[in-house]
């Protein structure tokens, strides 16, 4: 928090004229001054979004990028991403006031490895944050269902995302958050009425593409109604090896008695940095089910926050995380217990090879009115290389009296007791490894609901187990 | 056979290669080769069977999937084609039957959540399937109930043949009144004190293991 005043003093200080961006020299810029730059040219928006923006980067600016001192950071150092100039990515330069036209950039056939192979799925194509319709195929999702690019509702006032947008996602208090609010340019925009059921999972792919250090700042809202079900899937993907950021924000609120299975598959390339947040708000009865799939990036922070805010709402937060060579791969959740009765279950696994650094956070936060929480958390972590590390912080804070939580994390080596039985049986070092490895990430994959994603997951985690040596 | 802390356990594990032990001195011959000098994966490969004492639970590895994975590294060494799923599925089918496990069990995890006595059966099932040249069964009596001992000794005697031998560590006589041994070698602190026929698991029965203190070690070699 201390460097929030001089932080503060580059906006007052900037050599920024307003004489738009060719003038702008961007060696006498800090990056935040360069975030402001860019910030003021981006195309413009009703005047609701305009205003979201700005408090979006007033809060950015104030807050800064959070330093390791920031007990939410302290494992995780962002001066890679802090340091870089990032330039804004785009497809088309109209950006918000148009439809924007991807062609020649990415080619469906590129994207097929990253569609599970179901083209039964509604599938919303984003390329470098904006809306590729030529890629997407996202039609007949239902009749009390609209799935649109969050830049043509906001363009067209379908849906009147300002109801929702930015209410959930907390800007105020994360940096990140506050980042991606300043650049509000396009995402999915998913609304569920009341008793909607979505029979075919929503999966959004985001890809990252093209020359230089680029960021997106994809911004997604799903908004599910009563009773209604859908199960929704992001994938952060890259077809070449780039140095980019993606900035990702979705917000979810979900309603009465909604149910969303909620996938992120964070697939991003091994030299780009990433960070995304997904903040949930729970009315009574509600389920959340989500799964983070974590394996790219150099630099990956996956947040996942909900609040139980309704009396019996319940959320399952379930993750993977695999990271080898030099990759830091954190993830940090919250569980806000606001209401009573409800339960939350929370299973994440770690395997971490190489150099790599893996984190977990995870703070379960129980309210005083939240009487009869059912809390259990679990962290579990596989080191494979003597230099791979893991920092790993389950967290119970609790105000009521009449509650059942429990948490624990453990870190831990291939058992050698369990190689020799299967060295034994004559199965070798190697395969014994990828067998007991695969063994010890597969168990929170098979909490997974979904068939087909189950498979693809469990083929690319052995896949990946299978390609590293020890 | 031996007391308490002879040295039996170590043998099995020795002969196996479990990593944990180490040699210092003496040699193992198994088919002319220094059994000391292999992996512990190479010396199954060429038949050695360990059935173990404690088997090891592995959640996550389905047995089916765990013993067909054995079953076509050890055909892989021997330059055979490895089967799929399928054609093992026939072939495992009656080995079950053998020691009265049901199909199901091919689904759960090796050895997670099985009782004492189904862990046992699981490793007399594996030796069935892998037909080794050399079982060695460490203690693969104890725990066991009067009904999983006698389907154990089923399933061990079936598999008896010329073509293959079977050590079987124990230091009671019961198992021996179900699988009949052709030697007895009795072991005390890390040495054949004692070598016999069958009938020499009676008599230590009979008069325990202290009427061996008094015997002198004849030649001790081990096998």
């Amino acid at each position: 928090m201390s460097d929030v005043a001089t932080r503060k003093g580059f906006r007052d200080n900037a050599a920024l004229g307003n004489n738009g961006a060719n003038s702008v020299n961007t060696r006498a810029l800090s990056p935040i001054e360069a975030y402001r730059a860019n910030f003021r040219h981006q195309p413009a928006g009703p005047e609701w979004l305009q205003s979201l923006r700005a408090q979006g980067m007033d809060r950015f600016e104030a807050l800064g990028f959070p330093t390791t001192k920031n007990e939410d950071w302290h494992f995780t150092s962002v001066a890679p991403i802090a340091e870089r100039m990032f330039h804004v990515a785009r497809t088309s330069e109209a950006g918000i006031s148009s439809e924007g036209s991807t062609a020649g950039i990415v080619a469906r056939a590129d994207l097929e490895r990253f569609t599970f192979g179901q083209p039964a799925w509604h599938t919303l194509v984003f390329v470098n944050g904006e809306f590729s319709p030529d890629l997407s195929s996202c039609a007949g999702a239902g009749e009390k269902v609209r799935v649109n690019s969050l830049a043509k509702a906001v363009r067209s006032g379908i849906g009147r995302p300002e109801r929702h947008l930015g209410k959930i996602a907390a800007f105020n208090r994360h940096a990140f958050t506050a980042l991606n609010t300043a650049f509000i340019q396009d995402g999915a925009l998913v609304e569920l009425q009341a008793d909607a059921v979505v029979d075919q999972p929503i999966h959004l792919i985001f890809v990252s593409e093209g020359e230089g250090e680029a960021v997106s700042h994809p911004r997604n809202l799903i908004v599910a109604a009563q009773n209604s079900r859908a199960t929704i899937i992001e994938s952060y993907v890259s077809i070449r090896d780039n140095c980019y950021f993606t900035n990702a924000v979705t917000e979810i609120s979900l309603g009465e008695g909604a149910r969303v299975d909620h996938y992120k598959i964070q697939r991003e390339s091994e030299k780009a940095f990433h960070v995304g947040t997904t903040q949930i708000r729970q009315e009574r009865d509600s389920q959340l089910h989500s799964f983070s799939f974590a394996v790219g990036g150099s630099l990956a922070r996956t947040n996942i926050y909900t609040s139980l805010a309704g009396a019996a709402a319940s959320c399952t937060l379930n993750g993977l995380y695999l990271a080898d060579g030099v990759q830091h791969i954190d993830n940090q959740t919250v569980i806000e217990h606001i209401a009573p009765n409800c339960p939350s279950h929370e299973v994440y696994k770690g395997v971490l090879d190489g150099r790599s650094h893996g984190v977990f956070n995870g703070k379960v936060y129980v309210h005083p009115e939240a009487q009869k929480t059912d809390g259990k958390q679990s962290n579990n972590n596989l080191l494979l290389s003597p230099t791979a590390r893991v920092d790993t912080k389950p967290q119970l804070e609790i105000f009521a009296d009449d509650v059942k939580c429990t948490h624990g994390a453990t870190v831990g080596r291939l058992d050698e007791v369990a190689m020799f039985y299967l060295n034994s049986r004559g199965i070798g070092r190697e395969t014994a490894r990828i067998l007991l490895t695969y063994a010890f990430a597969a168990d929170v994959l098979e909490t997974i609901e979904l068939q087909s994603m189950k498979e693809e997951l469990e083929k690319m985690v052995l896949s990946r187990f299978a390609g590293s040596g020890t | 056979m031996g007391p308490n802390g002879s040295g039996k356990s170590t043998l099995a594990q020795v002969l196996a290669g479990n990593p944990s032990y180490q040699v210092t001195q003496g040699t193992v011959t198994y088919d002319g080769q220094n059994l000391l000098e292999l992996d512990p994966e190479v010396r199954a490969q060429n038949g050695i069977f360990l059935a173990f004492q404690y088997p090891v639970e592995i959640p996550g590895v389905s047995n089916a999937y765990f013993l067909r994975s054995a079953y076509n590294e050890i055909r892989k060494a021997k330059g055979m084609e490895e089967v799929d799923p399928l054609e093992f599925l026939d072939l495992v089918e009656e080995k079950l039957k053998l020691v009265d496990m049901d199909e199901s069990m091919l689904s759960r995890s090796v050895n997670q959540g099985f009782s004492g006595g189904e862990k046992k059966r699981n490793e007399i099932f594996q030796m069935a399937v892998l037909a080794p040249r050399l079982a060695i069964l460490d203690e693969t009596d104890s725990g066991l109930d009067i009904d999983a001992l006698r389907i154990v000794a089923q399933g061990v005697n079936t598999l008896r043949s010329p073509e293959n031998a079977t050590i079987v560590v124990t230091h009671y006589q019961r198992l021996l009144n179900y699988i009949v041994p052709d030697f007895v070698h009795v072991l005390s602190n890390g040495r054949i004190v004692k070598s016999g026929g069958k009938e020499l698991a009676l008599e230590l029965e009979e008069k325990g293991y202290d009427w061996l203190q008094n015997v002198d070690a004849g030649a001790g070699a081990a096998a």
